[in-house]
């Protein structure tokens, strides 16, 4: 326990500020005004893997360590998409997951907001259309940011999120001392 | 017969060194298979391509005794089944079953179900072998697949899937349980079958390297590695000692981001979330080491043909020594930690075991071999450069529990920080790339690389004009996914999420 305790202490807080949020990852402009009231300043993520490599999903991983924090930024991904503000959807979508995130998408009450995450949720990526394949996230679920990168780092995926969340007319939250 | 016979028939095989090619008829394909089975041999890869006059083939990959053979047997009759070897591979029932969604060959195997296919794509479409398709079938719909049922008093099932509560790749998984007791565990896998074998037929031979990359996220090098080693096998292209030792260091980083990955998430799921903090920072701070001196946080796209993509400066071998140290240290420290926290020891005792005798007749292989008693690394066993000069350490365990598996992890994550320190103290000068010409149509070439889970193996077949004919990217999940279903035999439910991350098997690498 001791050895426990000291290593905590000798490592400290080395979370780092937030990026700002970047109008350049819009691609939707069409959000409720009222989402701000729902939701307050907490904001709930289901992440869907819907075909991705697996690369992505290291990057998102990423984000919940202690250098990102995203806690403190009083943003958390929960386990059922009925707990959710927003999905964050990786992949070019494979025809086996369609309908499962289809579902999901349906299963997050309104209003809801769609993050596209990496090259292949934008576009398709190097994977495409295909037999397989049904190519970008907006091909089966209304998107409304979408990240590109390969997969993109966490301070991308954090703006792509910090973006979303500005749309709704909150400011991004500030790092520390949230309640 | 034994091996010496059909190795005596065998050609030398381009590509990772030490390989042999032989053709045999279908009639022998099976007695080849028993005779690696009898030796203790490993089923590495199973897949169907085509042989030179365009008749269907059932090719293998298969080692035993230090030595590897790529072997073939042409089809005549595609629908007649060819003779199945599940019996002598267990792994090989899915691989078989595969095949049959892909290119409508069948085996005399009695399991028929389907196994990539879910109804996405119409039964007789045959995707590695009818022309592509620009777009899914829209009139798919979701099949009924027929998983066992178990039966019983109190028995009762728990279906969890495709979308999982984590941050994790999509599966499903059908446990049969009586109150906590895991009594079977059926996998459904392939809801990320986006296509791949039949995506790397669309691109250029010599720019395919960057889907390999793809195949699995956590493996970008290991498998675009093991396409470049097939692709410069083929060409007979000599690659600079430069990029070899450039390639071993990235290989050495990648298995080392996703130990420390691995190591936190194993902490957090036995209730000791400090372990998730600590370890996860580590992998963040090595990660930004790699950005610096490397261009990238992950490597997919580090390695090219002829090399690498980017030559490694002097600052960053300094940068990416002193990073290597700190992590080094402060692992060591982490792990007497988890060795001596009670709750933790708890957990991962004897959960999940699988027994050395289990994991050599289910072909258990990899970081998860390893843990159960299988003394099997690519790097030690069949060494490529530069690894025959860097006399890497082997880890064994026997107990086959996540303890064995964890401790694995960490033995291997401290030796290969002290390979990382090695390549970077005796890097050779010199270029770091050299020109790869287009392969000849009809070459084979054949890479295998020792990734972080496990022997990752590629079979590349050229086309005309610089196309693919046929690419296999296999990863070693597929032989140790049918041994989740059972270790967590006698488990109870809440500890699946511990063993399944303690085999951290990949989703995408198997479905492709």
């Amino acid at each position: 326990m001791l050895k426990t305790l000291r290593q905590i202490a000798s490592v400290g807080i080395v979370s780092e500020p937030p990026p700002q949020s970047d109008e350049d990852l819009r691609i939707r402009d069409s959000l409720q005004a009222h989402i701000r009231s729902v939701l307050g300043r907490a904001l709930c993520i289901r992440h869907i893997d819907a075909g991705s490599c697996n690369g992505c999903e290291l990057e998102i991983h990423a984000l919940n360590n202690p250098l990102y924090n995203l806690e403190g930024l009083g943003i958390r991904f929960v386990a059922s998409p009925r707990h959710a503000d927003l999905l964050l959807v990786t992949g070019p979508v494979s025809k086996h997951m369609e309908m499962a995130l289809k579902r999901t998408y349906e299963a997050t009450p309104d209003p809801k907001l769609v993050v596209a995450l990496g090259d292949c949720g934008c576009t398709g990526g190097i994977f495409g259309e295909s037999y397989a394949s049904c190519g970008p996230v907006a091909n089966v679920i209304p998107v409304d940011v979408a990240v590109p990168g390969c997969p993109p780092n966490p301070r991308r995926i954090l703006a792509g999120i910090l973006t979303a969340i500005s749309s709704m007319g909150a400011a991004p939250p500030s790092p520390r001392g949230l309640p | 017969m034994t091996l010496q016979h059909w190795f005596t028939r065998s050609t030398p095989q381009r590509g990772a060194p030490g390989l042999h090619a032989l053709t045999v008829s279908q009639e022998q394909w099976r007695q080849v298979a028993q005779d690696f089975a009898a030796a203790a041999g490993r089923l590495l890869a199973l897949w169907a391509s085509a042989d030179e006059r365009g008749r269907p083939a059932i090719r293998a990959g298969l080692l035993a005794e230090r030595r590897g053979l790529l072997l073939s047997a042409p089809i005549a009759h595609p629908e007649t089944p060819y003779p199945g070897i599940g019996d002598l591979f267990p792994a090989a029932v899915r691989m078989q079953r595969a095949i049959a969604d892909l290119t409508g060959l069948r085996s005399t195997d009695a399991d028929a179900r389907p196994w990539l296919r879910h109804a996405a794509w119409p039964q007789d479409y045959r995707p590695l072998i009818d022309p592509p398709l620009s777009a899914p079938d829209p009139e798919a719909i979701a099949d009924d697949y027929p998983f066992v049922r178990v039966e019983g008093d109190g028995v009762h099932e728990i279906a969890v899937g495709p979308v999982h509560a984590g941050i994790i790749e999509p599966g499903h998984f059908r446990f049969s349980v009586v109150g906590e007791k895991v009594l079977r565990l059926e996998e459904r896998l392939a809801y990320v079958h986006k296509g791949i074998e039949q995506r790397f037929t669309q691109l250029p031979i010599l720019d395919a390297h960057r889907l390999a990359a793809r195949v699995s996220g956590d493996s970008a090098v290991a498998f675009s590695w093991a396409y470049c080693q097939a692709l410069e096998g083929m060409t007979d292209a000599e690659i600079p000692p430069r990029a070899a030792w450039l390639r071993a260091l990235y290989l050495e980083l990648e298995r080392v981001a996703n130990h420390l990955g691995d190591l936190g998430a194993l902490g957090n799921d036995a209730g000791f979330a400090f372990g998730l903090v600590q370890f996860s920072r580590l992998k963040e701070e090595l990660l930004r080491a790699s950005h610096e001196s490397l261009g990238e946080r992950y490597l997919m796209d580090a390695i090219a043909p002829g090399g690498t993509r980017r030559d490694l400066a002097r600052a960053g071998i300094a940068s990416l020594r002193s990073c290597l140290r700190q992590v080094a240290d402060e692992v060591l420290r982490l792990r007497v930690i988890y060795d001596e926290h009670e709750g933790v020891r708890d957990r991962f005792s004897g959960a999940g075991a699988v027994n050395p005798e289990l994991a050599t007749r289910l072909g258990l292989t990899g970081l998860a071999g390893r843990a159960s008693g299988q003394a099997f690394d690519l790097r030690c066993d069949f060494p490529c450069e530069p690894y025959a000069q860097l006399s890497v350490k082997k880890t064994v365990r026997t107990d086959g529990d996540v303890a064995a598996r964890v401790a694995v992890r960490f033995d291997e994550l401290q030796e290969s920080c002290r390979l990382i320190q090695h390549i970077l103290e005796t890097l050779p000068e010199g270029p770091h790339r050299t020109q790869v010409h287009v392969p000849a149509d009809g070459s084979i070439g054949v890479g295998l690389i020792e990734g972080w889970r496990g022997p990752v193996w590629v079979a590349l077949e050229a086309g005309p004009a610089g196309s693919i004919r046929r690419c296999h990217p296999h990863d070693p999940s597929w032989q140790n996914w049918p041994v989740l279903e059972h270790a967590i035999i006698g488990n109870i439910v809440p500890d699946f999420p511990l063993i399944n991350k303690s085999f951290n098997l990949s989703y995408s690498g198997h479905d492709l």
